[in-house]
C-alpha cells in the first residue's frame, strides 16, 4: 500500500514545486495548447513513495473518472476486440498507441479495471503505470530510472519527485503535443 | 626660464582650485554608508565580520525598497563538488519556459528586458549555425515542423574568457565552478561581453526595474540579489538554489524534462550517467573554453 510522504524537506519541496506549477499556470491561463502536466492538478494526488522515488500520482482530474470500477463492477467484460462506440469515445477517436495491433484490454485488466495488466499477467496499480510503459520501451524507462529521461524535481543531491510517463504522454496517445512558446524577447530595435 | 616656471605653477594651483572644491562638495554630499559602498573592498578578501555587517546592510536595503523580508546568502562553495549541466537538443520544444522562470528566480530585470537564457531556433537542415538561427520566433505552438531548439545562456567554462580580461577580477570562477560576478566591484567596462562566445553575459544599461510584488526575496550575494545600474550580470546555475542542494529554477520548470544537473564530480549523478552513456557535445569546441554545460542527445 502506498502511502503520502509525510517528511518535511520533501513537503516544502512539493509546496514549492506546486507553487512553480501554479504560478505557471497564471501565467498561461489563455493558453489554448497546455497539456495536462502542467496543470495544478498534477499536485493535487502528491507523490507516493516507490521505493527510493518519489513518484507523482496519476494524472486523473476529471470527476468520477476512477476508480473505473465504479462503473465497470456492473458490467459484463466483453473480451471481443472492436471499436468503443457506447462509452470512451473521445478515447476511441485519439487513440494512436499502435492502434493496428492494440486495444483497451491489452493494458487494462479485464476482470478488475482498478488496474492494469502487464504482458505477463500481473496486475498493476494506476500508480506504477511507468511499469506497463517500460515493458516496451525499456530504453526510455532505464532513462527515466536514472532521471535522464523525463523530469525530476526536488534536491539534485537528495530527495527528487519523478512524475510518471502519463504525466507528458497520454497513454492513449503518447506523441508529446505541441505548446504555445512564451513571448520571444523584445528587438534592439524596438527598445527605443 | 625659471620666471615662466614660476607662473606656470600659480596657474596649476589656480586650476585646481575647482576640481578639489568640486571633489570636496560631492565628499560632503555623499553619506557615511555610501562611503563605505564606495571603499568597499572586493568580496573575495573580505573577513567573515565584515561580509557579515555588509550583508546585513544589503537585506536592511533591500527590505526597505522591495518592503518585503529579503535575505542575502553568503553561503561559500562545498569541497568535493564540481557544477555541471546538460541539456537535451532532442527534447527540447523551444516553449521559452525556462527563459522567464529564470527572470523570476534570479531577479533580472523587466523594463529593460534582460534575459539570461537565449533559446536558438534552428534549421535541422542546417544543424547548429549560428548565422542562420532565431531567437525572436514566436509561433502558435512549438516545436515547428523542421526545426530544433538550442537554449544558450552561460556555459560556465571552465577556461572563462570573461574572468581573464576583466580589469578588477570582478569576475571570477568560483571552487564549485560556478562563474560569478560581485557587482560591487564590477565597474561596467563590458570587457567580458566583449570576451564571452556566447553571448551569456547581460550589461544593465538602464536602472533594473522588477515590480514589488515579482521580486524573489531569497537571494545570494553573488547571484540573484538585486543589481544596481552599471554592472554586468549572468547565468550562476542559481546559486542560491544549487549551494542549498535545489536545482536551478530552469530544471524545475522545464516541461519536457531536457534539462539536467548535478555534481560532476560524483560518479553515481544523472549528469554523469548522460557523459558516459550519450551522445554529448560542447558549444564552440574548437574555442577551448571548456564548458562545464554539455549538449546532449537523448534518443
Amino acid at each position: 500500500m502506498m502511502k503520502k510522504c509525510k517528511r518535511k524537506p520533501l513537503l516544502i519541496a512539493f509546496l514549492h514545486f506546486s507553487t512553480v506549477l501554479l504560478l505557471l499556470y497564471g501565467c498561461n491561463s489563455n493558453a489554448t495548447h497546455e497539456s495536462d502536466f502542467m496543470s495544478p492538478n498534477i499536485a493535487r494526488g502528491g507523490y507516493t513513495q516507490q521505493g527510493d522515488m518519489a513518484i507523482a500520482a496519476p494524472p486523473f482530474n476529471e470527476e468520477g473518472i476512477f476508480p473505473c470500477s465504479d462503473c465497470h463492477a456492473e458490467e459484463v467484460t466483453n473480451p471481443q476486440r472492436r471499436k468503443l462506440v457506447d462509452m470512451h469515445e473521445d478515447i476511441s477517436e485519439m487513440f494512436d498507441h499502435d492502434s493496428e495491433n492494440r486495444w483497451c484490454l491489452d493494458c487494462h485488466n479485464a476482470d478488475d479495471r482498478d488496474y492494469l495488466r502487464l504482458a505477463s499477467g500481473k496486475l498493476l496499480s494506476f500508480k506504477e503505470s511507468q511499469k506497463l510503459c517500460g515493458q516496451c520501451h525499456g530504453d526510455k524507462y532505464r532513462d527515466w530510472k536514472v532521471g535522464v529521461h523525463g523530469k525530476r524535481t526536488g534536491d539534485w543531491n537528495g530527495k527528487k519527485q519523478y512524475l510518471l510517463c502519463v504525466h507528458c504522454h497520454n497513454p492513449h496517445s503518447p506523441h508529446f503535443k505541441p505548446i504555445k512558446p512564451m513571448p520571444p524577447p523584445v528587438r534592439q530595435k524596438d527598445i527605443y | 626660464m625659471q620666471k615662466k616656471q614660476k607662473n606656470s605653477s600659480r596657474r596649476d594651483f589656480l586650476k585646481k582650485i575647482p576640481v578639489v572644491a568640486a571633489g570636496t562638495v560631492a565628499m560632503a554630499s555623499c553619506s557615511p554608508e555610501e562611503w563605505d559602498d564606495f571603499l568597499q573592498q572586493s568580496f573575495r578578501t573580505l573577513s567573515k565580520e565584515e561580509k557579515d555587517a555588509i550583508i546585513k546592510n544589503l537585506e536592511k536595503k533591500y527590505t526597505e525598497k522591495y518592503g518585503k523580508p529579503f535575505t542575502v546568502s553568503a553561503e561559500p562553495a562545498t569541497e568535493g563538488i564540481l557544477f555541471g549541466y546538460a541539456l537535451d537538443l532532442s527534447r527540447c520544444v523551444g516553449c521559452r519556459r525556462c527563459v522567464y522562470a529564470c527572470v523570476d528566480e534570479n531577479n533580472q530585470s523587466r523594463d529593460p528586458q534582460v534575459h539570461w537564457i537565449q533559446v536558438l531556433q534552428m534549421d535541422k537542415i542546417k544543424g547548429i549555425d549560428l548565422a542562420h538561427a532565431d531567437v525572436h520566433y514566436n509561433p502558435e505552438t512549438v516545436p515547428e515542423e523542421g526545426h530544433f531548439y538550442m537554449p544558450v545562456a552561460c556555459q560556465q567554462c571552465r577556461n572563462p574568457q570573461c574572468t581573464t580580461v576583466c580589469p578588477t577580477k570582478a569576475t571570477y570562477q568560483d571552487e564549485d565552478g560556478i562563474v560569478v560576478v560581485d557587482y560591487d566591484w564590477c565597474i561596467g567596462c563590458r570587457y567580458c561581453m566583449a570576451a564571452c562566445p556566447y553571448g551569456a553575459r547581460h550589461f544593465n544599461w538602464g536602472e533594473p526595474s522588477i515590480p514589488e510584488e515579482d521580486v524573489n526575496p531569497a537571494t545570494h550575494y553573488l547571484g540573484n540579489r538585486p543589481r544596481p545600474k552599471g554592472v554586468v550580470e549572468k547565468c550562476t546555475f542559481c546559486i542560491q538554489r544549487v549551494r542549498k542542494g535545489k536545482y536551478p529554477a530552469c530544471v524545475e520548470i522545464c516541461p519536457t524534462g531536457s534539462r539536467k544537473f548535478g555534481n560532476l564530480l560524483d560518479p553515481n549523478s544523472e549528469i554523469r550517467y548522460i557523459l558516459e552513456n550519450k551522445r554529448v557535445l560542447v558549444f564552440k569546441e574548437e574555442l577551448n573554453t571548456q564548458p562545464k554545460f554539455y549538449y546532449f542527445f537523448g534518443v
